[in-house]
């Protein structure tokens, strides 16, 4: 299967500035050496507790955080070397859909306005061409025409997230990063547009990066899975094989906190202790060390590295001493 | 037979907007036994938060209004009393946890300020008992070293802490009831196992009844004893745990229960859903609110809103219920 996206060694650090002089007084590594790749029409889903670094590695991948250091090629293009002019065109190749259907759409502009905005800053078609795309796209999201010149406002979020997605696909897309795209949204509408995304990803083959601290919702949609901690990937692995034989022990504690929506499997529970650490301040070495119920002493000395275990041909990636 | 503890009865809570007036609560009845976990389930806007505000005497007036019905805490009728008596029942009968943990503490001062305060208001505690009491609620609730933190500000906490934080204070009282609306919502899976686990312990070890507000069915299947299920502002199904996730009586239950994601060895390559979405309350169709959505709906559905009918210990409000857990129809 060839590969769409490729990211390897991508590092997003903020500065910290602090004192008088607003001196740079350090570095929150938000994203730190990560790689992956994702195949064409494949999702890769991502989780992870809130401040691991889940958003800022999508936003990162589509430059709208410019990364540190590390390469992202997409179809070929090496997306970090591209000038603005360059990126502009570029842009049009990955998309994102954001968590919040409120806070993403603009209020003031009606749902034609939204979505023929792409078409014409990449000059794409004619008045009557860009407009037959437009009803398209509804169609392909399950909405109907006689919404075409009403306001977000009007709009229910579970309906204002279809019109995000529409926005999404306006410039036929190849590969899209779903931010928490239906954490906002009710369980029974939330199921709705899992199926949306689901059928899209069949149907026009996009490649995606769902994010999402569900781990339920992107075992799901997702056919590889990592999962990151304080800025780090510490396991990848297919959706069926991370929960059917989860290595990490952050994987491992993660799986077994979900509530299962079944009163007689009351999961014998590896409760973790503490809270995530800084990461203004994260621990030396495995940053997973402080709250591991495994930790050795050789955690303490450097992070490991991700290693692949592959089993019967399928990969599975794990950065931890035990393996 | 023992007493319910809080007995709510045939409420009806109306809110005047510039649409119009909307019913937010149209004929609840609920009752909670002393020592029980009852679960209030729901999507957005079908009025469980409502029900628990109600609960606590703190629908905004106007624009909120308790048209009639009863809540009764042991006996003792609280719809229309006065502010300063609900004062004494507010934080010393029944307490709340909110959602947002960074809201719901004041951020201008300590956490020991905040929880001294309400211990001598209620237990005309001084100020150095209400003091040894909050560190003690502190410990209690698994917050580290609770003699140094109890003089931190709430941001210098973490999500998790700051809800334990709620908890230690809501409960330094020994409340009879205790009002928890979504209060795992904002925080981590890893954290929400944590404070999920201190609260059943607490409730153990104290005895207090609490009502968990959620949407979250598997915050509910794995901590309370009893849920209700509420759409649209009325009661669909009220059961208790085990039936009501191995045989869910009303359509709608059974569909939510379907459509959540869950974690399965072979996957699925869609999910189940429910069609549409929740009414707006100022529009609900004719009949059933749930008509428009429902795959069983038939004619009679569309004439009248069936009423809740008890059977076993399990209540559902549908004309054409799924068969109860073990019988054979």
């Amino acid at each position: 299967m060839s590969t769409l996206l490729e990211v390897k060694n991508l590092k997003k650090h903020f500065p910290i500035k602090g004192g008088f002089f607003r001196h740079v007084v350090g570095q929150l590594k938000a994203v730190d050496d990560v790689s992956f790749t994702i195949p064409k029409g494949h999702t890769f889903g991502l989780v992870g507790e809130s401040g691991c670094g889940k958003s800022t590695l999508g936003r990162a991948i589509l430059r709208l955080h410019e990364p540190t250091g590390g390469e992202i090629r997409l179809g070929g293009t090496d997306i970090t070397s591209l000038n603005r002019k360059e990126l502009v065109a570029h842009r049009k190749d990955m998309q994102i859909i954001f968590q919040d259907p409120y806070a993403s759409l603009s209020p003031r502009r009606t749902v034609m306005q939204t979505l023929l905005e792409p078409l014409e800053i990449h000059r794409i078609g004619d008045a009557a061409s860009r407009k037959k795309k437009v009803l398209e796209l509804l169609d392909i999201v399950g909405m109907r025409a006689n919404v075409l010149h009403r306001y977000p406002h009007e709009f229910s979020g579970g309906q204002r997230q279809r019109i995000g997605i529409a926005r999404a696909l306006t410039l036929d897309p190849k590969f899209i990063v779903a931010d928490e795209a239906v954490s906002a949204l009710d369980v029974s509408v939330q199921s709705q547009v899992l199926n949306l995304i689901a059928r899209l990803q069949r149907e026009l083959h996009i490649s995606f990066l769902f994010i999402s601290h569900d781990l339920a919702v992107v075992q799901h949609i997702s056919h590889q899975i990592g999962v990151m901690y304080l800025g780090k990937l510490v396991e990848i692995a297919s959706s069926t094989d991370l929960y059917r034989k989860p290595l990490h022990p952050y994987t491992k504690a993660l799986l077994s906190a979900i509530p299962m929506p079944d009163p007689d499997t009351k999961s014998d529970r590896t409760i973790l202790q503490g809270d995530v650490p800084s990461p203004l301040h994260p621990p030396s070495g495995c940053p997973f060390r402080t709250r591991c119920p495994d930790a050795m002493p050789v955690c303490e000395e450097a992070m490991p590295e991700l290693k692949n275990l592959n089993e019967n041909g399928a990969s599975h990636e794990v950065a931890c001493y035990l393996y | 037979m023992t007493q319910p503890l809080l007995s709510v009865k045939d409420l009806v809570i109306e809110f005047s907007t510039q649409r119009g007036i909307v019913r937010a609560i149209d004929g609840v009845t609920f009752d909670i036994m002393p020592g029980e976990t009852l679960g209030l389930v729901g999507e957005s806007g079908c009025g469980k938060s409502v029900t628990s505000l109600a609960i606590l005497g703190l629908i905004p007036s106007p624009p909120g209004r308790i048209v009639s019905g009863s809540i009764k805490l042991e006996g003792r009728e609280l719809v229309g009393l006065s502010e300063s008596d609900y004062r004494h029942i507010r934080g010393k009968e029944i307490s709340m946890i909110f959602q947002e943990p960074m809201t719901a503490l004041n951020p201008v001062f300590t956490i020991a300020t905040q929880m001294t305060d309400v211990l001598m208001r209620h237990q005309g505690m001084t100020r150095k008992q209400a003091r040894n009491r909050a560190i003690e609620m502190l410990a209690l609730v698994g917050i580290p070293s609770p003699q140094k933190r109890i003089d931190e500000y709430p941001h210098q906490m973490s999500g998790g802490m700051r809800q334990r934080v709620m908890i230690g204070m809501a409960l330094s009282c020994n409340p009879k009831l205790l009002l928890a609306d979504e209060p795992t919502t904002a925080l981590d899976v890893t954290t929400q196992a944590q404070v999920l686990e201190q609260m059943v312990k607490l409730q153990d070890e104290l005895g207090t009844s609490v009502v968990l507000v959620t949407h979250d069915l598997g915050v509910v299947a794995q901590s309370c004893s009893r849920a209700v299920v509420m759409y649209a502002g009325r009661i669909a199904e009220e059961s208790a745990i085990q039936p009501l996730f191995q045989a869910p009586r009303h359509p709608y239950s059974e569909g939510l229960l379907k459509s959540i994601p869950r974690i399965r060895e072979e996957k699925l390559d869609e999910l189940p859903t429910i069609p549409g979405t929740v009414p707006d309350l100022l529009h609900l169709p004719a009949g059933c609110r749930f008509v428009d959505r429902c795959y069983k709906a038939d004619a009679a559905c569309h004439q009248q809103e069936p009423p809740l009918e008890w059977q076993n210990n399990q209540a559902v409000a549908c004309y054409h219920p799924n068969p109860a857990a073990g019988s054979n129809a």
